[in-house]
């Protein structure tokens, strides 16, 4: 996927998903994008066409964006079929139009998922996200309240495949790949990030099944094994998080029941 | 206006410890009386308003992006110091103080950034209790790495997402108080307009950025903490929706506004390609810690890197400054990279560029090493330019990154309006004229998780509040002040686009008012940007209504307060007449063209207040007074 070269230029057409509102129906606009610099980012390139749409008095595509650096999350386009677009492990503003080749036709959507509603355009609600963090996504350490950095002992490998589960930026592009939309590699990094630390011990048990919990009431599918969330991933979150997120919530579940059993009769 | 810092008396050290016994405290059953409003979600906002919220204060916290968590300081890369000596290397609360005070070329006040440097040790205890993966050492310890600027290892970090992770602990922890009831959170609302009653601080107007429904908020207490104004300059290493509408709205209602022209440039960035840029991507100054930074010795040498022998090649850092080398501080660092530029020694399409070579350190330590140390900054790298850093040096330019001007805020980061508190980078208070590097991240958390808990309490303690609804005419005026613009922007239909006259107020800062300014240049800025203001009001084009997300309509409403603010920033610079950090006046430079200061003259704070529309704004000064350390000039020599 090496460059076109600079000075050349792209001429491209695009299919974009166009939805006034969450309520409206949506479909698709075709635009001719022509002089696009193979250098460009796959979002300055939609700047410049909202800008060369709004001298023409038609209302620019509005998308998702902040930090421009593959850090926030903000940003998410499903482009021709794949979420961020083509390249591996990388979010749609630092995607490059060197990724293109003249004369390609590209198709523009939206997340696609029960529970993320389209709000407009190529923007969607990921609010559901932020519920299930809030359901249990933490680690109880009020302000005040802590020991010296040190006195946490944390072996490297495990603070290192922590660090691994914690890259995830919350995009919700894993969700948007799957088939079922299911956002098992989502939670699964948060579960693995905080589980696998000293730190995160007391409310293992309890964090899972909350999570899992608010999980499936926010509509998100169930996980089938498919993998295309780790290969849209633009942090490269590792499936295997989803194993070790199953075996926590079975073993908080058989614990729980073992908890509930033992206390019996109490009520 | 009277400028009142409230700093306490008595030994440096010990007037944080008292003041915290000074000041009145609010009695666990009352706090729940309380209600606050915490504008923004960044490091700052985030820390405060969980941390309020665990005290039991009703919080309200707003952002304008679609989560809390996408705040920008989740971009910082690098590290956050903190003065925990677990080195052994004869590092101090009292060095960071030290090198923070020399660092913001002895511009800050001495109380401010002693307490940031005391409490700096507890933000790094607050972060791994929380679960933040800091880098570790195989026995199981915290590991450090120096950063730009000082001679000790007092930097923690997480891979190269330090700025990352230590959000996500804030906002988890804001999260929990969200699932808890005690924060409710708005997303993808942008505060318009702050409300006062009776002179204090009582409430926000907000814009519903997905249905513009203009909504009334009061509280017993307003926080700002929505970072910096460096979008102004359109180029910058911001998140693009960065913007200083808050602070502006509330400098317009009374806050004064400090140092505006204190701008930070930060000299390790991706340079421009063309003029569809819209950002500018930062590379960690870490990488400085590795990578030697060149141009070659001849102006116009077109050789590619690898076939210009040594003896061609000028580290020009290491040359000028031997004891600090590459790892000299981002003024002087950004400075020397323009100025060998200007010499046409340049590096790249357009000869704004200079080498960021790891050669030597990949044959020091092997690639592997550079791998562990850097390999996701590479792999940006590599993806932006479509070169191989591994291969061919890194090329990069300044880029104007931080501003540690803002809100004038006293001790208790209380503004000049009561009640109305400003953290982080929005507020002025702890860098003086040149940021250090790791030393946002540890600013941003200082202010929210150990400052403010302690200082809104007495604020609540000291004064009696009447309560307050949204009823109250002043919110009425400014929902209605709110609807006129919005109405005003919409009506104009004229030809240039939002972005355009943004990327020209761009173009004007980065010419006049960049990295060297003089007070011809300043003062033609402070022609231009009038009139392309003017321009703006009469020919700007927003398309769609008000009453829908409607994302042009968002960034006039920002580019209307930076065309103002622009002009405060030449002003500011305009009256400063000597170098200082990051504000570097041509007219004031030693023979060696380092920055000269004058402190007989500028020894102070130059805190504007709003006049009036139209009107030039007051230049009020607050003094500085060094007691602990000596102003001296600063060397990296």
């Amino acid at each position: 996927m090496g460059g076109t070269g600079n000075g050349k230029h792209l001429n491209l057409t695009l299919n974009v998903w166009r939805q006034k509102h969450r309520h409206a129906e949506g479909r698709f606009v075709t635009y001719e994008a022509p002089g696009i610099s193979p250098d460009m980012s796959f979002l300055e390139m939609l700047d410049v066409v909202n800008e060369r749409l709004i001298e023409k008095g038609e209302e620019p595509i509005a998308f998702d964006y902040d930090c421009r650096e593959g850090i926030c999350g903000q940003c998410g386009i499903v482009i021709d079929g794949n979420p961020h677009g083509p390249r591996r492990a990388t979010t749609a503003c630092q995607l490059h139009m060197r990724s293109f080749k003249d004369g390609d036709t590209i198709t523009l959507e939206p997340w696609r998922a029960t529970s993320f509603p389209v709000i407009k355009d190529l923007i969607v609600d990921r609010s559901a996200f932020d519920r299930v963090i809030a359901a249990g996504g933490f680690i109880t350490a009020p302000t005040g309240n802590a020991p010296d950095g040190n006195a946490i002992l944390v072996p490297k490998p495990d603070a290192d495949l922590s660090m691994d589960a914690a890259a995830c930026i919350g995009c919700g592009a894993c969700v948007a790949a799957c088939p079922n939309a299911s956002a098992m590699l989502f939670v699964a990094a948060k579960v693995s990030h905080l589980g696998l630390l000293p730190q995160g011990q007391p409310e293992r048990d309890r964090r899972v099944l909350a999570m899992v919990a608010q999980m499936d009431a926010e509509g998100f599918g169930s996980c089938a094994n498919h993998g295309e969330c780790e290969a849209a991933c633009p942090k490269e979150i590792r499936l295997e998080f989803i194993a070790r997120m199953n075996r926590d919530y079975l073993r908080a579940l058989l614990r729980q029941r073992a908890e509930s059993k033992s206390a019996g009769g109490t009520g | 206006m009277t400028l009142d810092s409230k700093v306490p008396s008595g030994p440096l050290e010990k007037r944080w410890t008292q003041h915290k016994f000074d000041m009145k405290l609010v009695n666990p059953a009352n706090k729940r009386k309380y209600s606050v409003i915490v504008v923004g979600s960044g490091l700052a906002g985030a820390s405060a308003s969980a941390t309020l919220a665990e005290l039991g204060y009703h919080v309200s916290c707003f952002c304008y992006q679609d989560s809390p968590r996408r705040a920008h300081s989740i971009a910082a890369q690098g590290g956050i110091n903190a003065a925990k000596n677990y080195q052994n290397d004869g590092d101090s609360v009292f060095r960071l103080f030290y090198d923070t005070i020399k660092g913001g070329d002895f511009r800050a006040r001495e109380s401010n950034v002693y307490r940031l440097a005391e409490v700096s040790v507890n933000i790094i205890d607050q972060c791994v209790a929380q679960g933040v993966p800091f880098a570790r050492e195989y026995g199981g310890t915290l590991t450090n790495r120096s950063f730009g600027g000082a001679q000790v290892s007092r930097t923690f970090y997480a891979r190269g997402q330090t700025g990352q992770q230590l959000l996500l602990g804030a906002y988890q922890a804001l999260e929990r108080q969200i699932g808890a009831g005690q924060v409710k959170m708005y997303t993808r609302h942008e505060m318009q307009e702050l409300v006062l009653v009776e002179g204090r601080a009582r409430g926000i107007v907000t814009r519903d950025l997905v249905t513009g429904e203009i909504q009334s908020f009061a509280a017993d207490a307003v926080v700002l903490a929505t970072g910096g104004y460096g979008t102004v300059f359109y180029l910058a290493t911001y998140a693009k929706g960065a913007n200083t509408t808050a602070i502006w709205r509330a400098y317009k209602k009374g806050a004064a506004f400090a140092n505006p022209c204190y701008t930070q440039i930060h000299p390790t960035c991706i340079p421009v390609t063309g003029d569809h840029q819209s950002k500018l991507t930062l590379m960690s100054e870490s990488l400085r810690n590795d990578g030697r930074i060149w141009v070659p010795k001849a102006k116009g040498d077109h050789r590619p890197p690898n076939e210009i022998p040594e003896d061609d090649r000028d580290y020009y850092l290491e040359r000028k400054y031997p004891s600090f080398g590459n790892l000299s501080p981002r003024d002087i660092s950004s400075r020397a990279a323009k100025q060998v530029c200007d010499e046409g020694r340049g590096v790249g399409p357009g000869g704004r560029g200079v080498y960021l070579d790891f050669a030597d350190a990949i044959q020091r330590l092997g690639e592997d090493k550079i791998r562990e140390r850097y390999g996701n900054l590479f792999d940006m790298y590599e993806r932006i330019t479509d070169e191989n850093p591994y291969r061919v040096p890194m090329r990069i330019y300044p880029a104007l990154h931080y501003t540690m001007g803002g809100l004038w805020v006293d001790y208790n980061l209380m503004s000049t309006i009561p009640g109305l508190h400003v953290l982080g980078e929005a507020n002025f208070s702890d860098h003086g004229a040149n940021r250090l590097g790791a030393s946002a991240l540890m600013q941003g958390l200082a202010d929210g998780y150990f400052v403010i808990p302690y200082t809104i309490g007495h604020y609540f303690g000291s004064n009696k509040l009447d309560k307050v609804t949204t009823d109250h005419s002043a919110f009425k005026e400014a929902e209605a002040t709110l609807a006129a613009r919005t109405k005003r922007l919409l009506g104009i239909r004229g030809k240039r686009t939002p972005d355009s006259i943004h990327r020209e107020l761009g173009h004007i800062l980065w010419e006049y008012c960049g990295m060297a300014r003089t007070e011809a240049g300043l003062k033609t800025a402070l022609q231009k940007i009038p009139a392309l203001r003017e321009e703006f009001w009469e020919n700007v084009v927003v398309l769609g209504s008000g009453e829908e997300l409607n994302q042009s309509l968002e960034k006039a409403g920002r580019i209307a307060d930076f065309l103002e603010l622009g002009e405060l920033l030449c002003l500011d610079a305009l009256e400063r007449r000597e170098s200082c950090g990051g504000h570097f006046r041509e007219e004031f430079q030693t023979e060696d063209g380092e920055a000269k200061r004058d402190d007989d003259q500028f020894c102070h704070v130059a805190a504007w207040e709003y006049a009036g529309e139209g009107k030039t704004p007051i230049r009020n000064v607050e003094p500085l007074a060094f007691e602990s350390v000596h102003l001296q000039t600063r060397s990296y020599k």
